[in-house]
């Protein structure tokens, strides 16, 4: 298994966080994860070797935490909100269209593995539903027309870019040097 | 472990009427020393408290007080006003407290246990018919005690791994596991060995070990025995036998001298499996894997099944008058086995005592894991001790009687069960020395004797060993020996009254017991067969506390010069 | 709704008074020009029990969703023990119609952590964690930089404030598990295991919590509480809002309404009908109002033309619609329901009411930890009927199914998602019960609804 010096470097600086080795575990997860994208058998190994546990206890966390995984998303991996507020205002419509313009069904990666999409319970946004997130990116509002338009601007690639939508961590008021907040993927 | 029952006994109203538990004991097992099944699925005594199958629910409340006084509050009739818990409590987690209310069978406690039953059916493949645990089953048994009796489920069940190879002994059956993870917390907790555990979520929780891991430890098959479904089951077992037709023995594991409580079932005469009986002073619930299949060599080839006299078939009477006369007036060497019962060893001790001969002791050894196989691979070593037949703590081999039979010091060696080739002895020194050999297996002893005696294996005889704890403990007999053989204590008392006809020793175990509690000294004073039918006895083994026991710290059990008392 | 003019209340915003200031960032220097960290100052010349009684005079109830005093809750930390202390920051907001702490963590996050810091400091921590949903990327990110922002400045960390006081807090991220809102769940989740909810007794955090030592868990909305309880004083504190429903909330408005969006408001300031009509702009042009369910999707729905009565604590009878419920928690409670987490779900006519139960029992089924039977099991079970319903398989006796199963979870789970799944079912059942018969008659989904599973 290769991982980066940096990641290597932030979980030697992460596990001794905390009294007890065993609770990093989901923070080396999230920086591995990070890094290939999911979790393999593996990889369960090498973080459980880590941490000295047996690689079974963290295959009971990646089987059991829905944004952990075993195999990997597609590049831009979308996450619709399907909970009762966003589905109040037409989230199945707006994951419809995604899946129809991204050519891709939900729970799954597209073929060329560009895209996935998610349906995700609630993502504490429900006063803006229908709620996307693109990446680590959450979009408020989109629904109709407004989804079209979000779906051919992503299929574009030209979401970041675009004036029509800002997410809502781009549009939050920061002192942190300037960086581009858009369009990460995990 | 949540609750430890504490020595204190106090009043608990259980359903109406008032009872005495231990003080902080969990309501299960209050219930059930006074006869009240509570039933529980993930409740384990020995395990620690998971509360997770919920089927133990209960009603409970304790005596009200007043909050500012702490006065306690009364009803009219000057009875304790009780304080019910507006929610029904898991009795496994609730420990008995002075005054407590417990309702184990009023309609709120009927009403979960028939959700839960109905629950833990939804997704169950109800595939009793073809299920080994059938007859011992836990969801069966419940269903029939406190389910509805029918099922408002017309979903489509959860599809799950069916027949999964968890270890070299073990299969393991998703769809019929309830994931009460007794499996789990019993690896972790027991075994030491954390290689089970749940993947997925919610209904979809799939018990497994780590793909390329197995469940292959030594203590795996427990888990077999208390998963309370059909989900765990042996290898070895399933589908050999039906449950209900097996016959069930107490018995006690010779695997080593850690002693495990044992069950042997049998039918027709066959030994099918061995599971562990529950002793909290010596194995709990638990017992090895290999002493589980310690029965098989009961049906092996090398079993020796008929006397021999110069290597031909003969009677017993003609096998027993040729020993004794062997052995009569002869400078004789007897070797015993810590193999033998308690009961053997004495009337060995009695029969070298006759004829005025040395005894020889030999140990088995091999590593100690800490749990219940100890480093001691006999069961009875401190039956030797105990009976006197041996006063010196034995090596792993018979060096000293070789000496001596190189010295030309023995005429006759009377051997029970071991094989003094592979204890050292050199073929040569055994040259014109009468060999008489007892023994269930025939070795290369066997093949050099003058006399073989055919013995009764563990499983075809009754009696008792010493554990490493010095708690004595009986066993009766399973199965029938091979036709034609009597028990090795007749063997031994026959040949004491050819030695000697004044000698009268009874070969009734009641008869023996008596006089072995009757020797001067004896720690077996005071103890009747009776007794150690009933119950492991503790002995004091102070006696023998400067010998060099090879046993380390382990499940129940503490070294001598370790132990605090 | 009655044309009746109404006088409209104000919003009070003491928690998120500066998070929607166009000028005011999440960096420490924003906070400290206004104010910040100014309390934590003050409190560390305290004893830490008098910022345990201010608290408790506060009467502030925890703004997680269970509504428990926190005094109280500190009250019961296991002092004697000689284990260390552990706070741990509960900011895994994920009941379903809920998004205060979203904006405090992103946009205000130096108020936690100073509330943190105070809280810390009066139950004299060894340490503290806040447990942050997954999906709050940038919020984790955003937590990261504010406490090097803190540690820097001397806030927290070692010798806060030159004192003896030590205590760091550490962003540790969850993912993406609702249970793990659950205060035990968190816990077991934040020592590395899967997080199944421990049993209560014996495992009361402020007892047995984290690694088995006393643990307190807040809500962010609590603990940024603290902040002005120590500001103002407990007893001036407890004059907002009305006895037993002190401070402020932050009601989040979701749903079928014009302006959805969180609005902070003094307990009890305003009713259900203001906070819908007049805060929220009303419904849509043409809609009615059909249901509501005031404090997260675990709460009972109410219906729009159901009459509360009863009689309250204080021995005044009410009667009341909808629109009449007092915003605080005890109101809600009134009629049947609860105001738990603050997230207020409205439904117009619409909503196909089979369906958004279907969409509700999907969300707990996925949720379900399955620990233990009645959940695990139940949940499911809910789920697979209403989804067979909205498939056109919709039974006669599915109603009394649906609720006899809800009925046998509440009550005998290891922790309170049972009742956060069986409330949900109840409700809906009993109280739109044609809804649920209609169904198998006529299996089509309501004219107009969205599509909702």
């Amino acid at each position: 298994m290769n991982l980066s010096e940096e990641t290597l470097g932030k979980i030697d600086e992460v596990i001794p966080r905390y009294p007890e080795k065993r609770s990093a575990a989901l923070m080396v997860i999230h920086l591995v994860q990070e890094e290939l994208g999911s979790i393999s058998l593996e990889t369960c190994e090498w973080i459980a070797d880590k941490l000295d546990l047996q690689p079974i206890n963290i295959q009971e966390l990646v089987t059991f935490y829905p944004m952990l995984r075993e195999k990997p998303w597609g590049k831009k991996h979308i996450r619709v909100c399907r909970t009762l507020p966003c589905a109040l205002r037409g989230s199945y419509g707006t994951c419809k269209t995604l899946e129809e313009k991204l050519g891709v069904k939900e729970g799954h990666v597209s073929d060329d593995g560009e895209f996935s999409i998610e349906f995700m319970e609630c993502l504490a946004d429900c006063g803006e539903g229908p709620v996307v997130m693109v990446g680590e990116d959450t979009y408020e509002n989109i629904e109709g027309d407004r989804a079209s338009n979000f779906a051919d601007l992503l299929v574009k690639g030209k979401l970041e870019s675009s004036k029509e939508f800002t997410s809502y961590e781009a549009a939050l008021v920061s002192d942190a040097p300037a960086k581009s907040k858009k369009g990460k993927t995990e | 472990m949540i609750s430890k029952a504490k020595e204190k006994l106090i009043t608990i109203n259980l359903d109406g009427k008032e009872v005495e538990v231990p003080a902080g004991m969990n309501l299960i097992d209050a219930a059930a020393l006074h006869g009240k099944e509570i039933p529980h699925y993930c409740y384990h005594p020995q395990l620690t408290v998971a509360g997770n199958c919920r089927m133990c629910l209960i009603e409970m409340g304790t005596p009200m007080r007043d909050r500012a006084t702490g006065d306690p509050v009364l009803n009219e009739d000057g009875s304790p006003k009780i304080g019910w818990v507006p929610k029904p409590v898991i009795g496994c987690a609730t420990n008995a407290s002075p005054g407590m209310h417990v309702k184990t069978a009023s309609d709120v406690v009927k009403g979960c246990r028939e959700g839960i039953m109905e629950f833990l059916l939804l997704n169950h493949p109800l595939d009793c018919p073809i299920c080994d645990q059938a007859g011992e089953c836990r969801l069966q048994e419940f269903a029939t005690d406190y389910g509805r009796g029918y099922s408002r489920y017309t979903e489509r069940k959860n599809v799950k791994p069916k027949r999964t190879r968890l270890g070299p002994r073990v299969m393991l059956d998703d769809e019929r596991c309830i994931l009460c993870s007794r499996c789990i917390r019993f690896s972790q907790e027991v075994a030491n060995d954390d290689v089970l555990g749940f993947v997925d979520r919610g209904s979809f929780s799939t018990l497994t070990c780590f793909p390329g891991k197995e469940l292959a430890n030594n203590y795996s098959l427990n888990t077999v025995d208390i998963c309370p479904v059909g989900a765990l089951t042996s290898t070895d077992f399933r589908f050999k036998m039906r449950v209900w037709f097996l016959k069930e023995t107490k018995s006690i594991c010779c695997e080593s001298s850690a002693g495990a409580n044992t069950i042997v079932s049998s039918r027709e005469g066959e030994i099918y499996r061995i599971t562990p009986r529950r002793n909290d002073q010596v194995n709990d619930s638990w017992m090895t894997d290999s002493g589980r299949s310690l029965y098989k060599s009961v049906k092996s080839d090398d079993r020796i099944l008929h006397p021999q006299i110069d290597g031909a078939d003969d009677s017993l009477e003609n096998a027993l008058n040729t020993s004794s006369g062997l052995l009569r007036d002869k400078k004789v060497a007897v070797v015993g086995s810590c193999r033998s019962t308690l009961e053997e060893l004495f009337l060995l001790k009695r029969l070298s005592t006759l004829l005025k001969a040395k005894n020889f002791l030999r140990g088995h050894f091999g590593d100690d894991d800490g749990i219940l196989q100890s480093a001691d691979r006999t069961p009875n070593l401190r039956g030797a001790l105990v009976s006197g037949f041996e006063k010196e703590y034995p090596s792993d081999n018979l060096k000293k009687l070789n000496s001596a039979l190189k010295k030309k010091q023995f005429e006759a060696v009377l051997v029970v069960g071991e094989d003094l080739i592979a204890s050292g002895i050199d073929a040569e020194n055994l040259m014109g020395v009468d060999l008489i050999h007892l023994a269930t297996h025939s070795n290369q002893t066997s093949y050099l004797a003058k006399v073989v005696i055919p013995l009764l294996s563990h499983f075809e005889k009754t009696g008792t060993y010493v554990n490493r704890g010095f708690y004595a403990q009986s066993f009766e007999q399973a199965v029938p020996g091979p036709a034609g053989l009597i028990p090795d204590i007749q063997i031994l008392t026959k040949l004491i009254s050819l030695i000697d006809p004044d000698c009268s020793i009874s070969s009734n175990p009641a008869e023996l017991w008596e006089t072995m509690s009757k020797v001067r000294n004896s720690v077996l004073k005071g103890i009747s067969f009776s007794d150690v039918r009933k119950s492991s006895i503790h002995l004091d083994g102070s006696n023998w506390k400067n010998l060099p026991f090879v046993e380390k710290k382990a499940l129940h059990f503490e070294p001598l010069e370790l132990s605090s008392d | 709704m009655s044309a009746q003019k109404r006088k409209v209340v104000k919003e009070r915003r003491l928690i998120l008074k500066h998070a929607d200031d166009p000028k005011y960032s999440n960096g420490i220097s924003s906070y400290l020009k206004v104010g910040g960290y100014e309390m934590l100052k003050k409190s560390l010349k305290l004893k830490p029990e008098e910022i345990g009684e201010e608290v408790l005079k506060s009467g502030v109830r925890g703004r997680g969703g269970a509504g428990f005093p926190a005094g109280m809750k500190w009250k019961f930390l296991d002092r004697k023990s000689g284990k260390p202390i552990y706070l741990i920051c509960n900011a895994d907001e994920s009941e379903p119609g809920t998004f205060k702490d979203r904006q405090i963590l992103h946009k205000d996050p130096h108020q936690l952590i100073e509330g943190m810091m105070i809280s810390a400091y009066a139950i004299q921590a060894k340490q503290a964690f806040i447990y942050i949903r997954a999906e709050f990327f940038e919020g984790a990110k955003i937590l990261e930089r504010a406490i090097e922002e803190a540690r820097a400045k001397g806030f927290c960390g070692d010798k806060v404030l030159g004192s003896e006081f030590s205590c760091d807090i550490v962003v540790h991220r969850g993912a993406g598990a609702y249970i793990c809102g659950e205060e035990t769940g968190l816990i077991e989740s934040l020592e590395g295991k899967r997080p199944n909810p421990r049993i209560k007794p014996p495992y009361f955090p402020a007892v047995l919590g984290l690694y088995q030592c006393p643990t307190i868990v807040n809500n962010v909305e609590t603990l940024c509480n603290v902040r002005h309880i120590m500001e103002m004083g407990g007893d001036e504190f407890s004059k907002i809002g009305k006895p037993n429903n002190t401070g402020t909330r932050i009601w989040c408005v979701s749903g079928h309404v014009v302006k959805p969006g969180y609005y902070e408001f003094e307990c009890g300031a305003l009713t259900m009908g203001e906070l819908i009509y007049d805060v929220c702009g009303g419904l849509l042009p043409g809609r009615s109002l059909q249901a509501v369910i005031p404090g997260g999707s675990s709460a009972k729905v109410l219906r729009a033309d159901e009459r509360f009565k009863g009689t309250l604590k204080d021995g005044s009878d009410f009667d009341w619609g909808i629109e009449d419920i007092p915003l605080d928690f005890d109101g809600p409670m009134a009629a049947g329901s609860m105001s738990g987490s603050g997230g207020v779900i409205v439904m117009d006519d619409t909503a196909d009411i089979v369906e958004a139960m279907a969409n509700v029992n999907a969300f707990y089924a996925h949720e379900s930890c399955g620990q233990c039977t009645p959940c695990r099991e139940g949940v499911l079970w809910m789920r697979k009927i209403t989804k067979r319903m909205c498939a056109g398989d919709a039974r006669q006796d599915d109603a009394d199914l649906l609720l006899s199963v809800a009925n046998q979870i509440e009550g005998r789970t290891i922790c309170a998602f049972g009742e956060a799944a069986a409330w949900p079912t109840q409700s809906f059942v009993s109280k739109f019960r044609e809804d649920f018969v209609k169904k198998a008659k006529n299996p089509k989904k309501k004219k107009g609804s969205l599509q909702l599973i």
